[in-house]
C-alpha cells in the first residue's frame, strides 16, 4: 500500500513538473543541444565521405605534399596549411596586444561617455561583412604596406629571413594585417565586457593594499578576467582560420612555402573558394573537400593547443585555476 | 501585474500582423512573372566569360517569345558541366570543349554548340613604357615559366626595337580561380612551348611555376595596375572596356597581331575549313596572316535527348534564333560572331537534338 502511494506521488510530481513546464523545458533544451552535436557529426561525416577518392589516392602524403597540380592531378595540402597557420598566428600576434590594450583602456581607464561611444563604434566594426575588409585590404592596406611599412621593415630589419625578398604588396604579411583588423573588434568588445564584469571589491581590495591604478588593473583585474579574454581570443582565432574573401584578395594566391613574410602565399579557405566551382574531375573536388577536412582538424588542434597553453600559464599564475 | 499582460498581448498582436503581412506580400509576388499561362522555364548554367551576351540573348528571346524563359546562372564552366551531368539543368555552357574522358563520364550524349568567340590578351605595367609591345610566343612562355625575369631581356627587346625597356623585374600575374580564360592561355602556351606542355599543361586551373594570383579578370587587371613591372592575361572584352594597354602577339604567319574583332574572326575562319563535326576544336595559334593566336570558342552543351518534347522544341528554336539573329548582338558587346561556315554546320547539328 505504501509502495502504491509512493509511486502515485511520484507520478503526481512528474505530472506537476510537466504542467509547470520543467519537463518540457528539459526535453527541448536537450533536443537543441543534441542538434548541435548532430550537425557537427553530419558535417564531419560529409567531409569524410566526399574526400574518399583523394584520401585513398594520397593517404598521409596529402598533408606533406607541396604541389597543387590540377593538370597532373597531384594534390598536397602543406602550402595551404602553412599559409593558414602563419596568417592567423600573425593576425593574433598583432591583434591581441592592441585588442586587450584597447579593452583595458575602455573598461578601466577611459571616462564612461568616451568608453560607451567608442564601444558602440567598435561593435559596428565587428558587424562589417568580410568582403568589405577585403576591399579595404586591396585598396588601402596593400598599397600602404607595399609603399611604406614593408620597405621600412626591409631597410631596418632586412637581415632577418622573414623580411627578405621582393615586395609585391600582396603577401602573407598583408593577409595577416587585414585579418588582425578583422578580429580586433571581437577581442575588444568581449574583453571589455569581461573586464567590466570583474567585481568592484577586487579593484578596491588592490587599491586598499596600496596598489596604483595601473597596478590594480594589470595585476588584479586582468588576471581575474583571464578566461573571458582567452575566450575572445579563441573566437577570433576561429574567425581568422576560416576567413575566405578578405584573405584571397590580399594574400597573392601562390601555393608556395617561403621563409619571408613579404612573399605571396595561399590559405585553405581561399583555395577552396577560388577553385571549387570550376573543379571538374572527381579527384579534384575530393581533394578540395579533403582540404576542408584538414581545416576542420587544424581548427580543433589549434584550439586544443591554445587551451593547453592557458592551462599551463594559469597554474603558474595567481593560484586560482 | 497588469502591465505584463498588456505587453504580452501587444507582442502577440505584432507577431501575428507580421506573419499575415509577409504571407500577403509573398502571395502577391509570384503573380507577375506567372502572368503568362503555362510558361516554360528552361534552366542553364555555366561559363562566366560569355555571360554578358547570354544574358542579353535570353532576355531578348523572352521578349520575343514570352512563353519561354531561360534562366542562366554563371557559376563557371566546371559548375555548368557538373550540373549538366547531375541533370539539374537543361543545358550547360563551357569555355573549354569536353575531353573524351569527360564525355565518357556522362550517361548521355552531349552536343557542343559554339556561340561566340573570345580572345585573351597580355596586359602589362612597365615603368616608363606607354607603347604597345610585341610579344613572341617564346617570350610569353619564358615569362610565365619564370625563365625570363627582367623586362630588358633580349627575348623581349629584340622585337621591340623602338622601346626603352627598363631593367625591371617581371612580376607575373595569373588567375587564382578556375577559369576558361586560363584554359585558353595555357592551351596556347602548351602549343608554342614543349616545356610548358610537359611541365604545366593546360586546364582551367594549373600549377603555375611563378606568379601572383588574382581573382577574376578584375583581380588580374587590378594587380597589374598596382604592381610596377607586372604582366597578366585578361579577356579582350575586359581590356577594351576598361581601357587597359595590351600587347601584340606573333601568330604562325610571323605577323605581330593586335587582338580585335577582325583578327579574332580571322582566327576562326582559318580553322573553319578544318572544323571537326563535333566542334571540339582549339583555335589557339590558328593559321592565317591576320589571325590573332590566342582565341577560343565558347560552347553551349546540349544533350541529344531531351525528355520534355516541348522543351526540346524550344531549345532548338532558340538555337536557330541564336545562330541567325543572335549573332548580330555579338559585336556590340565586343564578342566576335561565328564565321558563316561554322553557323551552317551548327544549323545542321540542331537536327540531332530530339
Amino acid at each position: 500500500m505504501a509502495e502504491g502511494a509512493g509511486s502515485r506521488a511520484r507520478l503526481r510530481a512528474f505530472l506537476d513538473r510537466l504542467r509547470s513546464g520543467d519537463e518540457v523545458a528539459h526535453l527541448l533544451t536537450l533536443i537543441f543541444a543534441s542538434a548541435i552535436f548532430f550537425v557537427t557529426f553530419l558535417l564531419v561525416y560529409e567531409l569524410w565521405q566526399n574526400s574518399a577518392l583523394s584520401r585513398h589516392q594520397f593517404g598521409w602524403h596529402f598533408l606533406l605534399g607541396r604541389t597543387w597540380d590540377p593538370v597532373f592531378e597531384n594534390y598536397g595540402a602543406l602550402p595551404f596549411v602553412f599559409g593558414t597557420t602563419l596568417t592567423s598566428a600573425l593576425a593574433l600576434l598583432l591583434a591581441i596586444p592592441l585588442g586587450v590594450g584597447a579593452a583595458i583602456f575602455l573598461a578601466e581607464l577611459a571616462p564612461p561617455r568616451i568608453s560607451d561611444f567608442l564601444t558602440f563604434l567598435i561593435e559596428l566594426l565587428a558587424a562589417v561583412p568580410s568582403v568589405i575588409f577585403g576591399l579595404l585590404g586591396i585598396f588601402i592596406v596593400v598599397p600602404l604596406l607595399g609603399t611604406t611599412v614593408m620597405p621600412f621593415l626591409k631597410a631596418t630589419l632586412g637581415f632577418l629571413p622573414i623580411f627578405k625578398g621582393p615586395i609585391y604588396g600582396v603577401s602573407l604579411f598583408a593577409a595577416g594585417v587585414v585579418l588582425s583588423i578583422m578580429i580586433i573588434p571581437f577581442i575588444i568588445s568581449i574583453s571589455r565586457e569581461v573586464l567590466l564584469g570583474v567585481p568592484a571589491d577586487q579593484r578596491e581590495a588592490a587599491l586598499a593594499l596600496g596598489a596604483t591604478k595601473w597596478e590594480s588593473t594589470w595585476k588584479v583585474v586582468v588576471p581575474y578576467a583571464r578566461t573571458g579574454i582567452m575566450g575572445s581570443v579563441f573566437l577570433s582565432l576561429a574567425r581568422a582560420l576560416g576567413e575566405t574573401m578578405a584573405v584571397t584578395m590580399v594574400i597573392g594566391n601562390d601555393p608556395k612555402i617561403s621563409a619571408s613574410l613579404f612573399a605571396p602565399g595561399y590559405s585553405i579557405a581561399a583555395v577552396i573558394a577560388n577553385e571549387f566551382s570550376e573543379a571538374t574531375s572527381a579527384l579534384y573536388i575530393n581533394a578540395l573537400v579533403e582540404l576542408g577536412l584538414v581545416l576542420f582538424l587544424l581548427t580543433i588542434i589549434l584550439n586544443a593547443l591554445a587551451r593547453l597553453l592557458i592551462l599551463a600559464t594559469t597554474r603558474r599564475a595567481t593560484g586560482h585555476a | 501585474m497588469k502591465k505584463p499582460k498588456a505587453l504580452v498581448l501587444f507582442y502577440v498582436a505584432s507577431v501575428v500582423l507580421l506573419i499575415v503581412g509577409c504571407l500577403g506580400l509573398t502571395a502577391r509576388a509570384p503573380a507577375s512573372p506567372r502572368a503568362v499561362p503555362d510558361q516554360v522555364l528552361i534552366n542553364a548554367a555555366g561559363a562566366t566569360f560569355p555571360y554578358p551576351i547570354y544574358s542579353k540573348w535570353f532576355t531578348e528571346y523572352n521578349r520575343l517569345h514570352p512563353d519561354i524563359e531561360i534562366n542562366y546562372q554563371s557559376i563557371g564552366s566546371g559548375g555548368g558541366i557538373a550540373q549538366l551531368k547531375a541533370g539539374t539543368v537543361d543545358f550547360g555552357a563551357s569555355d573549354m570543349p569536353l575531353t573524351d574522358q569527360m564525355l565518357n563520364d556522362f550517361k548521355f550524349k552531349v552536343l557542343h554548340f559554339p556561340t561566340v568567340l573570345g580572345a585573351v590578351v597580355p596586359t602589362y605595367n612597365i615603368t616608363g613604357v606607354t607603347q604597345e609591345l610585341n610579344f613572341t610566343p617564346d617570350a610569353l612562355a619564358g615569362i610565365y615559366l619564370g625563365k625570363i625575369t627582367k623586362w630588358n631581356d633580349p627575348a623581349i627587346t629584340q622585337t621591340n626595337k623602338g622601346v626603352q625597356l627598363p631593367a625591371q623585374d617581371i612580376v607575373v600575374i595569373h588567375r587564382s580561380d578556375g577559369s576558361g580564360t586560363t584554359f585558353v592561355w595555357t592551351d596556347y602556351l602548351s602549343k608554342v612551348s614543349k616545356e610548358w606542355e610537359t611541365k604545366v599543361g593546360k586546364n582551367t586551373s594549373v600549377n603555375w611555376p611563378v606568379g601572383l594570383g588574382g581573382k577574376g579578370n578584375e583581380g588580374v587587371a587590378g594587380l597589374v595596375k598596382q604592381t610596377p613591372g607586372a604582366i597578366g592575361y585578361v579577356e579582350l572584352i575586359y581590356a577594351v572596356q576598361n581601357d587597359i594597354p595590351y600587347g601584340r602577339v606573333r601568330n604562325t604567319a610571323g605577323t605581330f597581331v593586335k587582338a580585335e574583332l577582325s583578327s579574332v574572326t580571322a582566327a576562326a575562319a582559318g580553322v573553319a575549313k578544318a572544323m571537326p563535326e563535333d566542334f571540339r576544336v582549339s583555335i589557339t595559334n590558328a593559321p592565317g596572316k591576320a589571325a590573332y593566336p590566342v582565341c577560343s570558342f565558347t560552347y553551349l552543351l546540349i544533350p541529344t535527348k531531351i525528355q520534355d518534347a516541348n522543351k526540346a522544341k524550344m531549345i532548338k528554336d532558340f538555337l536557330h534564333w541564336m545562330l541567325n539573329d543572335g549573332q548580330k548582338d555579338a559585336e556590340g558587346l565586343t564578342y566576335a560572331p561565328l564565321p558563316k561556315e561554322v553557323v551552317t554546320m551548327e544549323l545542321k547539328q540542331i537536327s540531332m537534338i530530339e
